[in-house]
């Protein structure tokens, strides 16, 4: 085990861990915010840049500091590394500077975005975005399409971190949609008409941090914090049969995997318990679960009452 | 007149022919080091000959070469970066179009001592009539035992391939070159991993610049001490350098590291001085990511001492008032030239070229582009020129690629020293539309 | 900005002509046994010298010969800048536009052509004979204004040497 430093807490790790891993294993306030990287997709991470951190001792044999922040969600520790998250001035001001990038061409259409209100990119907007836009240029617009008759893509909200095009990889056996063009006119799309139809592809839409991709059979039905999660079960010969089903009254509005504290689909029994689409999509009728227990609210909802509120107070910059 | 240890016989008839080159000496530190040295023995000369990386980087390419991890049973790599695509470069497809067999001497003589069997070269697509000369090149090696089994009874194999680009400056970029090289989409990749430990195919691979590869050449011929000796400090060495705006005679130059700019511009062996009488500007000294220098900061330093071709002289004064060597790319401006225009050219040129992947690159050059775009158009704001500045520092160290900080420098060292020409393009756009702003006043001499 | 690419109607695979897929099979036998994806950017240009651009059609031919997805082909063949991914003129002018040649001229060379041809950068002439695209540094900034067309460079261009240029490769694709 290798000992590093986080914003002043010392943690034990095994080598090869990374910063992000080893800050997730202490939890609370010192990890890092990730955007593109997700634990139980191999290859992801190191794009979006939200979770750079500073890193002011490379490791007790080197202690010189790094020169430039780096990507937590990449970067492994060293034995005595220090790392400073929330307690570096400047890990703020150039995550807040990703934050305005992340948003110069994003549409700020939570009001009608069905991802609104367990959206990471609210989140961030949140804590690091300022009020006002300084982007005065037009922003870059894509029509809506469908990606399979279940999956709605909204390029306009995409913020590119590739996790469903690792999903897609990982889950499905082949792969029809991807990543097109390059640079500012990069998209996510399927290039030629054509529908991802696997029996995993809704997973897409769990791993998608942002209201890109959406489940068709819930979008506009209802605001996620009008509804309340319970923990069901049902037999399944596709896939663990482990969800969540999302309740108004009696009624199932959707169905989603069950997720962590950042937004990952769990491990359930040693199996990251990703959801088949027959259990996403279709079957939304109560007699097809069965309840375990409400689920905890993750730190993400705004279903967790007054999070904002008390925030915003002490926030003058949002109230203007 | 430099000493000239890569395009001496550049202009000889038939060179690019393997005979021809042979007559001429070509080949010969093949011999040497198949014959007569070990693997290490040709990395330590290269160590002691203190070259340094010829793409811009400027990393020293013996350590480079040290750093090749060698596990036992698992193929190693040399790559050559041939997709030379920095604007203001020109230097390497002159190389290889002139002198095919130096380039692919240098590689094998390379990869003997890496101990790469497979080595390539990724050339960029739009070179595809140089890549034809190489192809023919790399042939006649095969046909003279240069290539494939037993080089020289050596029992040393080595094969060597060129393939193309398809467009793309990012895949100048090692590890976006690699991914290029296995068929994919020329996205930089996360370091570490670094190449000499996973690079082409998972496998230890390293990826040297045309110019750094053909350099090692003259180091195995003639000891590393001696190409050392050329060259000031850790200079060393001969370089080839780009030389391209308004100058009298633009062209490729191999110089000895170490000459005076002042020389380099006006020298009748060299570029002969601005085009039609007209008076230096500013320059941009090694390709168009490294900083630009207004005319008073050029041939002199900031301290006043002459300014030198050499990855130090040319830094003197960091990113206040130096610049960098670079890839060797020299942009000379005359005094009819607006800096705006070009920032705001060379700020599309980053944009088209960002592979996308990160946020800080894919949204932030985009962003600085239309900036100065309305600065050059007459829409600008006073408020736009912080404005840059702070995207500029948001988007510098931030990138997974260097290409974050290649488009932000430019536009930051432009503002530096070129201010008052972007507020005057705010504060008069019709005039700005009309003609340009001209010299500056040389706040040193004032 | 609108930024969509409309989605582009699949396509039967096409074949190749008998010279493409044996210059096709060498290059992909520059590879190792496994690693043919390598050869895709070669491949692709084949594709583009036999057809002139790169067809859906094309590509799905492409991932079949290559042993991949066709999506692998789309993904590689939109992020490179010299592939034409709509059909183009039999002369495809790309003047190169950035800061060098910029500096000596690439901007009237660009309108020049533009009123000479009667079209406007992206666009093609009537007669299908050119399209005139503009390209970032095609590395000859010391030999600029200049651009390429069939891989082949012209340099230091001038009105008349863009004249004569202009005749010359209306004469060779009439003949």
């Amino acid at each position: 085990m290798i000992k590093v430093t986080i914003d002043d807490v010392e943690i034990e790790v095994a080598p090869g861990t990374t910063i992000l891993n080893a800050a997730r294993q202490a939890g609370g306030d010192l990890v890092p915010p990730a955007m593109c990287y997700y634990s139980k997709l191999p290859g992801t991470g190191g794009k979006c840049r939200t979770c750079l951190v500073e890193v002011a001792a490379g490791s007790t044999a080197d202690p010189r500091p790094m020169p430039k922040l780096v990507a937590s969600c990449s970067t492994p520790v060293m034995d005595g590394m220090i790392v400073k998250n929330k307690t570096s001035e400047r890990v703020h001001t150039n995550r807040g500077g990703v934050v305005e990038f992340l948003l110069v061409n994003h549409p700020l259409d939570c009001p009608i975005c069905d991802q609104a209100g367990e959206c990471h990119l609210q989140d961030l907007g949140y804590e690091h975005g300022s009020a006002k836009t300084r982007y005065r240029e037009e922003r870059r617009t894509f029509s809506p399409i469908d990606i399979g008759n279940k999956i709605k893509l909204h390029m306009n909200r995409c913020i590119l971190c590739y996790r469903c095009v690792a999903v897609a990889n990982q889950l499905t056996d082949s792969r029809v949609h991807g990543v097109m063009h390059r640079g500012e006119h990069a998209e996510i799309s399927t290039y030629i008409e054509n529908a991802i139809d696997n029996d995993f592809s809704g997973n897409m839409i769990d791993v998608c941090p942002v209201g890109a991709l959406t489940d068709k059979t819930f979008r506009f039905k209802s605001r996620v914090w009008f509804l309340k999660p319970y923990e069901a079960e049902c037999a399944c010969t596709k896939c663990s049969g482990k969800a969540v089903v999302w309740m108004f009254g009696n009624e199932i509005f959707r169905v989603t995997a069950r997720k962590d504290k950042y937004g990952e689909v769990e491990t359930i029994e040693d199996k990251t318990a990703w959801i088949c689409n027959d259990c996403r999509f279709d079957k939304k009728d109560p007699s097809n679960w069965t309840l375990i227990g409400p689920r905890k609210i993750d730190r993400h909802s705004v279903i967790s009452q007054g999070k904002y509120a008390t925030k915003n107070d002490n926030n003058p910059k949002l109230l203007r | 007149m430099s000493r000239k240890l890569l395009i001496e016989h550049a202009d000889v008839p038939g060179i690019t022919s393997f005979e021809t080159y042979r007559k001429h000496g070509g080949y010969a530190s093949v011999e040497k080091a198949l014959k007569t040295m070990s693997p290490e023995d040709v990395v330590e000369e290269v160590k002691k000959s203190g070259l340094r990386g010829r793409g811009g980087a400027g990393f020293p390419t013996g350590m480079k070469w040290s750093f090749l991890a060698k596990p036992e049973g698992v193929e190693r790599h040399l790559v050559c970066n041939a997709d030379e695509s920095e604007p203001g470069t020109f230097k390497d497809r002159y190389l290889m179009e002139k002198l095919p067999h130096l380039l692919i001497e240098g590689m094998i003589t390379s990869s003997y001592a890496l101990g790469a069997r497979r080595s390539y070269i990724y050339i960029r697509g739009e070179f595809m009539y140089v890549l034809r000369i190489l192809e023919k090149a790399i042939a006649e090696a095969y046909a003279n035992g240069m290539l494939g089994k037993n080089i020289l009874g050596s029992g040393y194999d080595l094969d060597l391939v060129v393939t193309p680009g398809g467009g793309a400056y990012i895949c100048g970029e090692e590890t976006a070159l690699l991914e290029s090289l296995e068929g994919k989409r020329g996205n930089p990749r996360m370091k570490p991993p670094f190449p000499a430990v996973k690079g082409l195919w998972g496998n230890p691979t390293v990826v040297n610049n045309v110019e750094s590869i053909a350099a090692v050449v003259p180091i195995v011929n003639e000891g590393g001490e001696a190409y050392a000796k050329i060259g000031i400090e850790r200079s060393t060495g001969t370089k080839l350098i780009s030389a391209s705006g308004n100058l009298v005679r633009p062209g490729v130059y191999e110089i000895e590291l170490g000459l005076s700019v002042e020389e380099f511009i006006y020298g009748d062996n060299y570029c002969r001085g601005i085009a039609n009488g007209k008076k230096l500007k500013a320059c941009i000294p090694g390709g168009s990511s490294v900083p630009i220098l207004p005319h008073y900061l050029v041939t002199k330093t900031a301290a006043g001492t002459d300014r030198l071709m050499t990855y130090e002289s040319l830094a003197d004064g960091g990113f206040a008032s130096g610049s960098m060597l670079g890839s060797g790319g020299f942009i000379v401006f005359d005094e009819d030239q607006c800096i705006v225009r070009n920032t705001w050219n060379f700020a599309r040129f980053y944009a088209h070229e960002s592979c996308g992947q990160c946020s800080p690159c894919r949204e932030g050059t985009g962003w600085m582009e239309k900036v100065l775009y309305r600065l050059e158009h007459g829409t600008g704001t006073l408020e736009d020129i912080t404005l840059l500045e702070e995207i500029n520092k948001k988007i510098e160290g931030n990138t997974i690629c260097p290409l974050g900080d290649a488009a932000a420098w430019p536009v930051a060292a432009a503002i530096r020293h070129f201010r008052d020409e972007f507020e005057w393009h705010v504060k008069s756009p019709q005039e700005a539309q009309t003609r340009n702003y001209g010299l500056i006043q040389a706040p040193l001499e004032a | 900005m609108k930024a969509d690419h409309p989605q582009a109607v699949n396509e039967a695979p096409i074949e190749f002509s008998a010279n493409t897929m044996a210059e096709m099979n060498r290059v992909i036998g520059l590879f190792p046994e496994g690693k043919q994806k390598s050869a895709i950017l070669s491949v692709l240009h084949l594709v583009q010298d036999e057809l002139g651009w790169v067809s859906v059609g094309a590509m799905n031919r492409v991932a079949q010969i290559l042993d991949i997805q066709p999506i692998e082909v789309y993904e590689v063949a939109t992020f490179y800048t010299m592939f034409h991914l709509d059909p183009v003129g039999k002369n495809v002018l790309e003047v190169c536009r950035t800061g060098p040649c910029q500096l000596v001229g690439s901007d009237d060379l660009i309108t020049y052509i533009e009123e000479k041809l009667d079209i406007k950068v992206g666009e093609t002439t009537k007669d299908g004979m050119f399209t005139l695209k503009t390209v970032e540094c095609l590395g000859a900034c010391g030999y600029g204004p200049m651009l390429m067309c069939k891989y082949q460079f012209y340099e230091r261009l001038n009105k008349e040497k863009v004249n004569e240029m202009l005749d010359a490769m209306r004469e060779a694709s009439n003949s």
